[in-house]
């Protein structure tokens, strides 16, 4: 029988210089255990005042009412019909095309489509070239004028580090290898497509990290959907975050494991769920559990949030559970010296079970890798789906990873990796500091390089994307379904190779457009120089 | 210059409206279709409002000097 009140659960005091800066944030998340942490931990998940709710409704409800209205004119002929209907003979079937989210694609998705798919024409470092089309019918086709929109700065691309880059001297071991392998590999990791870079590869993957070994994937989202059914199946719980990545919620449901979600970030939800689950067991013949893994992720994409990993470790520890972490956004981007969450919070890599993670983002290539001890990484080499099945990496993008992570480490005797981490990490801390001055509303922790700026109203999605790009800047905006409908945001991702200037460029272009489109719904938005005034202190000890 | 800032503050309160309602995204006919539809019903509130708020406002009035004790000239003539 476990204690009701462990001594770390009852402690609610936060030390004095944790200081919570918005209010609303423990409404979301749930109160923290400030004792747990070395360095201040501020998010930010600020609710706009009410009539911005009243009229994202309103512009949703005028947008349903026209959605009827030309269904309606479709069904009778009176327009001629662009989209998939079925056919005559199957008129009396049960329909295909009735559910909301069709509903939603043709008549909202269809209206504001030339904001997502542009085809670029250059490498996506900090500024690329669009190729320029327009439509004739309202989005429904497109067509190339042939012209290229050149230089428009990337605030949509996740390269964290600046590795997308076609500098010659940069790339020449890439290729090197190039003619020396060429492209293709034909085979799968376990009949003939292991080569020693992959080896190479892992070794240095499991050296940057502090683990015993390391696996590498062809694919990053192939490395969490083919993984966890090889970790986990039947008999065993899987306790994933509300807002894991499809990767994860598709090798979730892949394995044949009961999957249980806590709320996002929250780590009485998921204490809550781990206590049921060793007091109740399986749901009919109230055994143990096998195994009870917890699924999270290091930065959250939507919402800029890193996961809260001192608690979640303590709490795995104390109710025997395993953690797996996806550190896709997080490896290269926080940490002194890039090397993620694990060292962001200053924990050794062997709290963490199941290390994974990305090269797509902060190592401009592409593929995945799982991390952790080595009977864990032995295991997956002959159990994985991935090994077995799926073509293993190819050479240059493998020379690509092994040359960004030695700059990253320094092995190939510069500091230009530790160079690039640090102006990363200033960039971040600024564009954030002064978004918040201008007053946006942008969602997530102070030190994540993904920062999401809300729009809320449908209406100003399409605008804020297309004026934007008017004023050369690409940004991704994103609404329904990848967020909540009401909830819709342009996600800017911060890189250390946006100098200083293009910062500010995009800085006022948004100040502008801020005005002229009304985005600046925050009520909390600080001064530029608060030393000139005291803020209020929440002190909770005497 | 006063005209030409009016003018931009219209323009820009035009723009809200469009963005807030989304009538942004919708292709000219349906534009026409929603203003039409939202002016005639603005008309016809501010018709409604000019035919019956002058009498309902009189009655209020008759109602409260009524409460407060002043008599009516109607009364006062019968009497008479």
């Amino acid at each position: 029988r476990q204690n009701i009140l462990s001594p770390h659960g009852c402690k609610f005091l936060e030390a004095p210089h944790n200081r919570v800066t918005n209010s609303t944030k423990q409404d979301k998340n749930g109160i923290s255990n400030g004792t747990l942490y070395k360095k201040t931990f501020i998010e930010h998940f600020e609710q706009a005042p009410m009539y911005v709710a009243v009229l994202t409704f309103l512009g949703f409800g005028v947008g349903t009412v026209f959605g009827y209205l030309r269904d309606f004119m479709r069904a009778w002929g009176l327009e001629k019909r662009n989209v998939a209907t079925e056919r005559e003979q199957q008129k009396d079937f049960v329909p295909l095309y009735q559910d909301f989210e069709n509903f939603y694609t043709r008549n909202l998705y269809m209206r504001i489509r030339d904001n997502w798919n542009r085809p670029i024409c250059s490498v996506p470092g900090p500024q690329f070239d669009l190729m320029e089309r327009v439509t004739d019918d309202y989005n429904w086709t497109f067509r190339f004028t042939g012209r290229t929109i050149k230089n428009v700065i990337n605030m949509g691309s996740y390269n964290y580090l600046g590795f997308a880059e076609t500098d010659v001297n940069a790339l020449k071991t890439v290729t090197i290898e190039l003619q020396k392998y060429g492209t293709g590999i034909c085979s799968t990791r376990q009949e003939m497509g292991t080569l020693d870079k992959h080896i190479e590869l892992e070794k240095l993957v499991a050296n940057f990290l502090g683990v015993e070994d390391a696996m590498v994937f062809g694919m990053g989202f192939a490395t969490n959907s083919m993984n966890i059914p090889a970790l986990v199946g039947k008999g065993c719980l899987i306790l994933s975050d509300e807002l894991n990545h499809t990767s994860l919620v598709l090798g979730a449901r892949l394995s044949g494991a009961t999957i249980r979600i806590f709320k996002h970030n929250n780590m009485q939800s998921l204490e809550k769920l781990l206590r049921d689950a060793i007091i109740y067991g399986q749901p009919r013949s109230r055994r143990a559990w096998r195994k009870i893994i917890i699924l999270v992720e290091g930065i959250y994409s939507m919402e800029g949030s890193i996961v809260r990993l001192p608690e979640i470790v303590s709490l795995k520890k104390k109710y025997k559970a395993y953690l797996y972490l996806d550190e896709a956004h997080s490896i290269g981007a926080v940490g002194a010296t890039g090397r993620g969450v694990v060292e962001y919070f200053g924990m050794s890599p062997d709290d963490v079970d199941v290390l994974m993670g990305t090269f797509t983002k902060s190592f401009g290539a592409a593929g995945g890798y799982i991390a952790g001890r080595k009977d864990l990484v032995d295991f997956l080499r002959t159990h994985s789906h991935s090994a077995v099945y799926a073509t293993s990496m190819c050479p240059p993008v493998a020379e690509q990873i092994i040359r960004a992570m030695k700059c990253l480490m320094g092995l190939d005797g510069t500091t230009q990796g530790l160079q690039r981490v640090r102006q990363l990490g200033k960039n971040t801390r600024y564009f954030r500091r002064r978004l918040h001055e201008m007053g946006f509303i942008i969602y997530g922790n102070d030190d994540s390089p993904v920062v999401p700026l809300l729009l809320y109203m449908p209406g100003k999605i399409g605008a804020f994307a297309r004026r934007m790009l008017e004023k050369n800047i690409g940004v991704v905006v994103v609404g329904f379904p990848a967020t909540p409908i009401t909830e819709s945001r342009a996600r800017f991702c911060v890189s250390a190779a946006h100098t200083r200037e293009m910062l500010n460029t995009v800085l006022n272009a948004l100040d502008e457009l801020g005005d002229f489109l009304q985005l600046k719904y925050s009520r909390y938005s600080k001064s530029s120089h608060p030393e000139l005034y005291e803020e209020t202190r929440l002190e909770l000890e005497d | 210059m006063d005209i030409k800032s009016m003018k931009n503050y219209l323009y820009w309160l035009y723009c809200q409206f469009e963005l807030i309602t989304c009538s942004y995204l919708m292709e000219p006919w349906e534009k026409l279709l929603f203003y039409t539809f939202n002016i005639t019903m603005l008309v016809m509130l501010l018709y409604t409002a000019y035919i019956f708020v002058p009498v309902h406002v009189s009655m209020a009035f008759q109602f409260f000097l009524h409460l407060f004790g002043n008599q009516h000239e109607n009364t006062v003539s019968v009497v008479k």
